[in-house]
């Protein structure tokens, strides 16, 4: 596997912010409670995590050992604000439904963790695929996350997506006289829904080691056979 | 990223690094400052140039243009912290005029008492003493739930719950019945979603009543003026 076919397997499934790190769960639980809000606010966590990787690639040599937590903070909290004040000044209609997503990324630690892990130790190009994977893996399952939510909670899916997209308007999946179920709304829900999740990564990737393990030993035992006697 | 500086007992070059290093940290905080200062002041004209037309949104959303021709930015006044109206701030009521004769009063409220906390308000409450309408303007009451007082949410497009306050003064629901019906009142409440439905209703009447009692007064303040409750 090439470098960065590894750095997007590893953002996408293997080192997933959330089912195998699981990283950022403030916003996570917070925000998930149906699709539109989800998708949201994980393309406004991509665009931060490629830029504050960006950036931290870029001064990696600038910035004494020491004190990198810090500079990496006021970087991200610079970049964030940056985000936010020019969102607000040129795409008001849009922030005016995701502006509340864009403050509550600082909160998300995983920002922090990937300019640490991977940013101030690899190049401009490999830093910006990594922001870019490491979101798209945690925009998949937040929206998983939220598309659960919705559809249990109160029956619908892209529900709110007029506020986005003005032409557009959600589905209603289960019957209208579905009464909804609160719990899967509230924070609890997240949790049990966070766990399911967690658990069928598990379960895929023991099923993937349990295989490769199989074919290992048939090809063992096929070699033992062929062997000369 | 450069490596781990290597501790000597040297005391001079241990203040050396000490010096370099709080030297670095000041250069990355004024830079990144600076970039963000330069964003604000940037950006600062369109941003309040959106907040002011957002707010000339949310007073359209009460009170149709066409039933006045004053200048509404112009024509306000200063409201200082009211508490009874759960304000906390400084807030400003503009005054809605035809001809020179009142028409409506436009000012926001607030209810601390919903299910998560503040549920923010903006009503119209016309001349005769009637709520001409309510909108809620800011939540975070449970999405599905009890997010149905914003009509954006409610699933009821045709008629929705905020709407059942328009045009309804103290003289057609008395003071006593300004309650949800949960609560012997004659508003509707959602089943298993009260909380939201009686904070906003309260906090109605309690608007309602203020504008009531104030309103000759805060039409008669000239323009820009702070609103002083008089001592009794």
């Amino acid at each position: 596997m090439s470098a960065y076919k590894e750095i997007a397997w590893n953002g996408i499934w293997k080192q997933n912010t959330i089912l195998a790190q699981v990283l950022g769960l403030c916003p996570l639980l917070a925000v998930s409670s149906n699709l539109v809000n989800a998708v949201s606010l994980g393309l406004a966590t991509i665009v931060v995590m490629m830029l504050s990787n960006f950036a931290i690639s870029a001064l990696r040599a600038l910035i004494p050992y020491e004190i990198r937590i810090p500079v990496f903070i006021l970087i991200i909290a610079a970049l964030v604000t940056v985000i936010d004040l020019a969102f607000n000044a040129f795409l008001h209609d849009m922030y005016l439904v995701l502006g509340i997503f864009i403050p509550l990324i600082v909160t998300n630690c995983i920002v922090l963790a990937r300019v640490e892990a991977f940013a101030a130790k690899n190049g401009l190009r490999a830093a910006t695929l990594d922001g870019l994977v490491m979101g798209i893996g945690f925009v998949w399952v937040i929206a998983l996350l939220g598309a659960v939510r919705e559809l249990i909670g109160q029956g619908t899916l892209f529900s709110g997506i007029e506020m986005i997209f003005p032409t557009l308007s959600g589905f209603q999946i289960l019957p209208v006289e579905y009464p909804g179920f609160l719990i899967a709304m509230l924070p609890p829900g997240a949790f049990f829904v966070l766990g399911l999740l967690i658990a069928g990564r598990n379960w895929l990737d023991a099923r993937a080691n349990e295989r490769m393990r199989e074919q290992r030993t048939h090809h063992q035992v096929e070699h033992a056979t062929s062997a000369p006697a | 990223m450069s490596e781990p500086i290597e501790v000597t007992h040297r005391e001079s070059s241990v203040l050396r690094i000490s010096v370099r290093t709080a030297a670095i940290m000041l250069a990355f905080t004024l830079v990144f400052t600076a970039m963000m200062a330069g964003t604000y002041k940037a950006t600062e004209p369109l941003v309040a140039a959106s907040a002011l037309a957002e707010k000339l949104r949310l007073i359209g959303e009460v009170l149709p243009p066409g039933g006045y021709d004053n200048d509404l930015m112009a024509d306000s006044i200063i409201l200082p912290r009211q508490i009874i109206l759960g304000l906390d701030d400084e807030t400003r009521i503009w005054r809605a005029r035809k001809g020179g004769m009142p028409v409506a009063l436009v000012f926001e409220a607030a209810a601390l008492d919903g299910y998560s906390g503040r549920i923010s308000l903006i009503q119209a409450v016309d001349a005769d003493g009637r709520l001409l309408a309510l909108r809620v303007t800011a939540h975070k009451e449970t999405p599905g739930l009890g997010d149905y007082i914003d009509p954006k949410k409610d699933k009821n497009k045709t008629r929705p719950w905020i709407t059942q306050f328009s045009n309804l003064g103290f003289d057609t629901v008395p003071r006593k019945k300004w309650r949800v019906k949960k609560d012997g009142g004659r508003f509707d409440q959602m089943t298993g979603a009260t909380i939201s439905a009686r904070a906003v209703t309260n906090a109605s009447g309690r608007a309602l009543a203020w504008a009531v009692e104030h309103r000759d007064k805060l039409f008669a303040l000239p323009a820009n003026s702070r609103f002083e409750e008089s001592k009794p």
